[in-house]
């Protein structure tokens, strides 16, 4: 523990927590822009080239905003409700590594902040510490729409939270580790989309409800609760939540990128060229950044895509298909994993065809469910 | 495949709004580029002149009766043959409109007997004070016409006895 090393951990830290904010500021626009081009729009374009100075003039407009803060709020709660969002969106991605190893100044530089053997665990509960802040802040308003959105946050995210973190079990069964840096190793060959695409998508639909997306946008469903658990927020207070926002959607698409999508691993038809990581470790954080930018253009898309579903729907499909399918597909992998140990490593491959059956027979019970209430209605 | 229907049918809502990403935008870049206006959309008014420069509008204030915004006033005044706005006895001596008022339905211009206010394309009406709402007559005349002199006019007595000019075809 020498002086140095602290400095680089500072030094990281800092960095992160810059590109977090910075990054924050244009995902905002990335989305608004994204979202036009769906809406056969242009979106933002007045400011500056392409509209790139909008996020400094929407910051700008919200730190010169007046700050309200209702009579009867709990002071104490209200201010604190946007700072304790934020700070688990934050620190939560500490655990993903951004590249390998580097070579820098006569020092080995990781290219992550924190190598945390129970990475993924520590993301689990970081990522549940959020939700206080969202409860917290829908509680002291002192208002009935906030206080509905934080009691939605808080069910729904508890309840996908299970189906998400079922659905990381596969990838460290896969791995053997829970470590960060060990599981984007462990995808070296092939990534874990190929052998949990099942996982994958439980891992993508949670995600949505975990951040609060379209179509899963609950807690802050504008046409029902005017903006849910923020109604009572303006000024930088409203700032510091949607941060929080879509800083969990940057922090839960690296999560993604690293725990299904290779991490910092080069796309598979560039391994052993020179534009492998291994050849050229500072390729690392660009393979990340690209992962990132598609996995939230997913994000946008799906946004732009699906209307909102019924809350009891929500509920029923986190619940009755999301948790049963996630179980099952554990004792898949589990099951052929220990085929591959006992009998061939090439039976690792029963792991996602046995899971693509899995999910086609979750979709056909489903269908016939549907279809049984639509004949009951008719 | 019919169970696999319901995931088709996301996949088939997302294929749409992805291609309609590469359609072009619908957007018109407005203060830079200016769609024109339909053949009758009702703008800002404008005052009409005759040829010879002459205001078409008698001062009659049927305009401002007929308003169901009360946006219209009128105040007119006599024509001599010395000093000559429009045809017949009386002329507007004052003709304000009150933009805030101003609901563009059009009644004006039906009820002018004489042609003289009509909507124009007009649209863009912004202002920054109650006051600049007030548009007087100098601001609603058109300018004079090429080959017409200005009012007041110096007449030759007994041409312009007629305020409302007479109808060519009856059946218009």
């Amino acid at each position: 523990m020498t002086f140095a090393l602290i400095l680089e951990w500072l030094i990281k830290g800092i960095i992160w927590v810059l590109v977090l904010l910075l990054g924050f500021a244009y995902l905002t626009l990335y989305e608004r822009k994204a979202l036009a081009r769906i809406q056969v729009r242009v979106g933002p374009n007045r400011t500056g080239p392409w509209g790139i100075l909008q996020p400094i003039a929407d910051a700008v407009k919200l730190i010169f905003k007046e700050e309200l803060m209702p009579a009867r709020a709990d002071k104490l709660l209200f201010f604190l409700a946007p700072v304790v969002t934020l700070a688990p969106a934050l620190v939560i991605t500490a655990v993903v590594p951004w590249g390998p190893t580097l070579h820098l100044f006569g020092r080995d530089i990781t290219l992550y902040i924190a190598d945390v053997n129970v990475g993924v665990l520590y993301i689990m509960s970081v990522a549940s510490i959020a939700v206080y802040g969202i409860v917290l802040a829908g509680w002291s308003s002192n208002n009935k729409y906030a206080m509905m959105g934080g009691l939605r946050s808080s069910a729904q995210m508890i309840s996908y939270e299970l189906a998400l973190g079922l659905s990381f079990v596969g990838v460290i069964l896969l791995a053997g580790s829970a470590r960060m840096t060990e599981i984007v190793e462990a995808q070296k060959s092939a990534w874990f989309v190929l052998l949990q695409p099942v996982g994958t998508a439980i891992f993508l639909i949670a995600t949505l409800a975990e951040v609060n997306r379209a179509p899963f946008d609950m807690p802050e469903a504008e046409q029902e609760l005017t903006a849910g658990y923020h109604t009572e927020y303006s000024g930088m207070k409203f700032a510091l939540l949607f941060m929080a926002e879509y800083d969990k959607m940057i922090a839960i698409s690296a999560i993604g990128a690293t725990l299904f999508f290779g991490g910092y691993r080069e796309f598979w038809f560039l391994s052993n060229t020179i534009l492998s990581v291994d050849k050229t470790p500072w390729l690392g954080p660009i393979y990340m950044f690209i992962k990132l930018i598609i996995l939230l253009f997913g994000m946008i898309w799906v946004r732009a895509t699906f209307p909102r579903i019924r809350y009891d729907r929500l509920m029923a499909f986190g619940w009755k298909i999301l948790l049963p399918l996630s179980l099952v597909l554990i004792f898949i992998t589990a099951t052929g994993i220990l085929l591959a140990q006992q009998i061939n490593s090439w039976l690792l491959w029963s792991i996602p065809i046995l899971s693509l059956a899995a999910g086609m027979i979750t979709i056909a019970l489903m269908y016939r469910t549907l279809r049984r209430k639509e004949y009951a209605r008719a | 495949m019919r169970v696999l229907e319901p995931l088709i049918e996301l996949v088939r809502g997302l294929w749409t709004t992805l291609r309609s990403m590469f359609e072009k935008p619908v957007t018109i870049q407005y203060p830079e580029q200016k769609k024109p206006v339909k053949v009758r959309f009702r703008g800002r008014h404008i005052l009409k002149r005759y040829e010879n420069g002459l205001e078409k509008c008698i001062g009659c204030a049927l305009c401002a009766a007929a308003c169901p915004a009360d946006a219209i006033f009128v105040e007119s005044s006599e024509n001599t043959d010395e000093r000559r706005f429009s045809p017949g006895e009386r002329y507007a001596s004052t003709y304000e409109i009150n933009m805030l008022r101003c609901i563009f339905c059009g009644f004006c211009e039906d009820a002018c007997p004489t042609e003289a206010i009509i909507l124009g394309d007009q649209y863009e009406l912004s202002f920054t004070d109650r006051r600049q709402a007030i548009y007087p007559k100098e601001m609603l005349i058109e300018p004079i016409p090429a080959g017409g002199a200005s009012t007041p006019q110096k007449t030759e007595p007994g041409k312009y006895t007629r305020s409302v000019p007479e109808m060519k075809d009856p059946q218009d």
